[in-house]
């Protein structure tokens, strides 16, 4: 119970960057703590992602090593880290509040009977007993609650942008190499096929114009798509549509265009917000943009309220005589 | 192929689409306060719809199982209208404030005690603490397959087939059932319910089971609350709005354009 473990997640074969925000997190609670810190590697056939991390000042690495953890099969992956676990003991566990620890880390707290946080915004150490005080925003962002819990190891999922990346060191890590027992009887929820589709990624857009519930016709994002190439064109800024929920409840947008707190969070130069009211879940994904542009018929609308600019007027008048305008 | 038995767990929450400045923090008593009327979490919401489509396709029945306190009839019932065969409640004083493990606890032991079922659906996470937890915990207790953020489900032949949302598109994903299956938008929202359906079914005496520890053998003993330990509003997002004002909309177009060069 001396150690505190964290999950590698990696992008191209290196670790990801919520990886080194975690590693950043979690190597100062260990020091306040005075354990440990060691990450765990799950794969198969991943010595150079292992060695890519060790340059990142842990005390060890578990290298978790089996045919049937090549790729994400939440049911081996879940076994292999309880496995591990329960060989090792620690005290702290931690992993991204990303696709892979949200699916992973509520199955491998039920199996070693612990409680498991998420989306955490805060880490600290209660000096008293030493345990985790979780932060984490409750009702879409709109109270921020400290919590604690009993229960080893302490668990969580952190949110990515909390903690600053971690820089290489000079030092290098212990690499320790693992088979787990795993046989495949763990293995439960087959996976057919993964279809790839084109994807947006919002967070690599210096602009972005979202759509909301007041956009009344799916046709009408042809507009916004008009202003994002218009504004692409006359700015050389990358511009991407984005939506709130209810878009894609509607099936008009496909999920990776949705901002908010089940959606993206972004942190765009220019964010426009057209037709939407400003329910929390979508402020939370959208508030820590530059500058905010909101168009909506309802001057009393939340999104006034946060935005820098605003135009009360129909999108339907306003984008074209606007598209028209940028293209002159 | 034989009609099969669906859970769908949906949680009564105060709206989360209702606008920030109708909420409060109580930070005294730790309490969010929420100016909104209440409505199934919108993650439940698209797991009920997507049972629906299910039984259109296969035949089935639903039965919608609700934990929560004081839970709403209007509320309920609109699964009812939507579609669903039966509603159970859970309520239990003793059950307020649980962490996601006794939830899923208190859940796991309501559906040994509703018997059989092929295929149990909740949304991926509530609106209100956001934790996306209860559906897989609840899944490993009764020692089921779990799916998440599935977009469209298929019952066939025994099995369940999912396109699972994943980063870089969709994966189709099979198991055996039982099973059990978090829900995500894409599926699409819950259909509309007409007025006149949903007075209907007001009017009409129906038997709603309510059930509670007594009913359920739950151990008290192993029961947890959620620590809380402290309780914040959030940090203040409001910012200074400069209206464009114009005498047309081509007025106001031209100077938002000289904003967007300007700031741009």
């Amino acid at each position: 119970m001396n150690e505190l473990l964290l999950l590698v997640e990696s992008k191209e074969g290196l670790p990801d960057k919520t990886t080194l925000e975690l590693i950043r997190g979690g190597s100062d609670l260990a020091k306040e703590l005075g354990i440990d810190t060691s990450a765990v590697v799950v794969g198969h056939e991943t010595p150079s992602l292992a060695e890519s991390v060790a340059s990142y000042g842990l005390k060890k690495i578990y290298r978790l090593e089996h045919p049937m953890l090549s790729g994400f099969q939440p049911d081996a992956w879940v076994g292999a880290l309880e496995w591990l676990c329960r060989q090792i003991g620690p005290r702290i566990f931690l992993a991204s509040h990303s696709f892979v620890g949200k699916e992973v880390a509520p199955r491998l707290a039920c199996r070693l009977k612990t409680e498991l946080t998420t989306d955490c915004i805060g880490l600290k150490i209660d000096p008293q007993d030493g345990l985790l005080i979780r932060t984490k925003p409750i009702y879409g962002g709109n109270a921020i609650a400290a919590l604690k819990c009993a229960g080893l190891p302490q668990m969580v999922t952190v949110r990515k942008n909390i903690f600053e990346p971690m820089e290489p060191v000079d030092t290098r890590s212990e690499l320790v190499d693992l088979v787990p027992d795993l046989d495949e009887s763990i293995i439960k929820v087959r996976s057919l096929k993964i279809v790839p589709e084109e994807v947006v990624e919002l967070d690599k857009a210096h602009v972005v114009i979202s759509g909301g519930r007041g956009v009344v016709e799916k046709e009408d994002f042809d507009m916004l798509k008009a202003l994002a190439a218009a504004l692409n064109k006359s700015s050389g800024n990358v511009t991407m549509v984005g939506c709130s929920r209810p878009v894609v409840d509607k099936c008009w947008l496909s999920s990776d265009h949705q901002v908010g707190l089940t959606g993206s969070i972004i942190a765009p130069d220019i964010y426009v917000a057209v037709g939407i009211s400003g329910a929390i879940q979508h402020l939370v994904g959208m508030i820590r943009s530059k500058k905010i542009i909101a168009i909506n018929t309802d001057p009393g609308c939340n999104m006034f309220k946060v935005a820098d600019y605003g135009v009360v007027e129909d999108y339907k008048v306003l984008i074209p005589a606007l598209v028209k305008k940028l293209e002159e | 192929m034989k009609e099969i038995r669906i859970i769908v767990c949906a949680k009564q929450i105060p709206d989360p689409e209702a606008p920030f400045s109708n909420v409060t923090v109580n930070v005294e008593k730790k309490e969010v306060i929420v100016d909104a009327p209440d409505v199934i979490s919108p993650y439940d919401e698209n797991a009920l719809e997507a049972a629906i489509r299910i039984k259109e396709e296969v035949g089935g029945k639903i039965t919608v199982l609700s934990l929560g306190r004081k839970v709403s009839d209007t509320v309920l019932r609109k699964t009812l209208a939507a579609g669903a065969d039966a509603l159970i409640l859970i309520e239990d004083p003793a059950f307020e404030r649980l962490d996601s493990n006794s939830v899923a606890y208190v859940l796991s032991r309501a559906i040994q005690k509703i018997g059989e079922y092929d295929l149990i659906l909740t949304g991926r996470q509530a609106g209100d603490w956001d934790s996306g937890q209860v559906g897989l915990i609840l899944a490993e207790m009764l020692g089921i397959p779990t799916i998440s953020l599935a977009r469209s489900i298929k019952v066939d032949d025994g099995r369940v087939l999912v396109e699972k949302t994943i980063p870089v598109g969709y994966e189709v994903v099979e198991a055996g059932l039982p099973a059990l299956v978090t829900v995500s938008n894409e599926v699409g929202e819950l259909r509309y319910v007409s007025r006149t359906r949903m007075m209907g079914l007001l009017k009409r005496p129906i038997p709603i089971p309510k059930w509670g520890s007594k009913d359920l053998v739950t151990d008290l003993e192993i029961l947890k609350k959620v620590q809380l330990i402290e309780l914040s509003p959030p940090p203040d997002m409001r910012r200074e709005c400069a209206f464009i004002e114009g005498a047309s909309p081509e007025d106001k177009a031209d100077k938002l354009a000289a904003v967007f060069k300007e700031i741009g």
